[in-house]
């Protein structure tokens, strides 16, 4: 289990998207939104592009504290907020601060960040500790 | 156009799903996680569960079909073509795993209007077939130009 003392970070979650991803989470997940999957189709409604699904950013989120506290068990609650919008074949970093921590719990406030933008924001983390 | 918020504190019919081994090997390449507990079913046994276990953001799997009739319901009149996924919160109870049977029930929590902007938000409410309730998920949908 990483440190969980108020003040730590958790270790971060690099990953980057392959052109691929967005296609095989739609299936994995069961979200077939054309603007996640189809070029044309995102470009036409105003789009740069095919975007990440919100909830793939979410789960590299949801990742990083299970990672941080050593197994699924640990992962109570996950709130987070989606803004500006992903793309595949750039880096996503994930990071985290300990808010709070004691009685066998931990508060993590959590960000996803893409080229320095934040795509979730505003997340928070309680975790069993 | 002010939103309609005559719906909130409707519930809809039940959604079931059965997790399979499979399913949650799947998922868990797709979002990058290598915890052999979600890959290989011995590690699993040999970490003390049943069968492979689901990531937690698995809740997305079995619990978001549930979402779908309160989004298209048509007392909602909720503009799917304006939506943006706004927020998303979910509270986990005990791990689910494979062999699972999961029963998802979705309210409308709240409908309101801001800045020219609808927000709804439904819960969802997913129990295991011993009836624990193994996640509560909030899903907030914002509707731009509303």
């Amino acid at each position: 289990m990483a440190d969980l003392a108020v003040g730590a970070q958790i270790p971060e979650v690099r990953v980057t998207p392959d052109k691929y991803l967005t296609a095989r989470y739609a299936g994995a997940s069961g979200d077939f939104n054309p603007i996640h999957i189809d070029e044309d189709f995102a470009k036409a409604v105003g789009l740069p592009g095919r975007i990440l699904h919100g909830l793939w950013t979410m789960a590299q989120v949801a990742r990083a504290q299970t990672e941080a506290a050593g197994g699924p068990e640990h992962l109570k609650r996950l709130e987070v907020q989606f803004r500006g919008m992903g793309v595949p074949e750039q880096e996503v970093v994930v990071s985290g601060t300990v808010r709070e921590s004691g009685g066998g719990r931990a508060i993590v406030d959590t960000v996803a960040e893409q080229a320095g933008k934040q795509i979730i924001r505003n997340a928070e983390a309680e975790l069993e500790i | 156009m002010p939103v309609n918020s005559q719906a909130v504190g409707k519930t809809y019919e039940p959604t079931l799903y059965a997790v399979g081994r499979e399913k949650i090997k799947e998922y868990a390449r797709a979002v990058g996680e290598t915890n052999p507990v979600y890959l290989d079913v011995e590690a699993a046994r040999a970490a003390g569960y049943s069968d492979v276990v689901a990531p937690p953001m698995f809740a997305v799997v079995y619990s978001a079909p549930s979402v779908g009739p309160p989004i298209f319901d048509p007392e909602i009149e909720l503009n799917f073509a304006m939506m943006v996924h706004g927020g998303q919160e979910f509270e986990w109870g005990p791990l689910v795993v494979a062999g699972d049977e999961i029963t998802t029930v979705a309210s409308v929590k709240d409908i309101h209007e801001s800045d020219g902007r609808g927000y709804y938000v439904f819960e969802s409410v997913s129990s295991n077939q011993r009836g624990e309730q193994v996640c509560r998920g909030t899903w907030t949908n914002i509707v731009r130009g509303v």
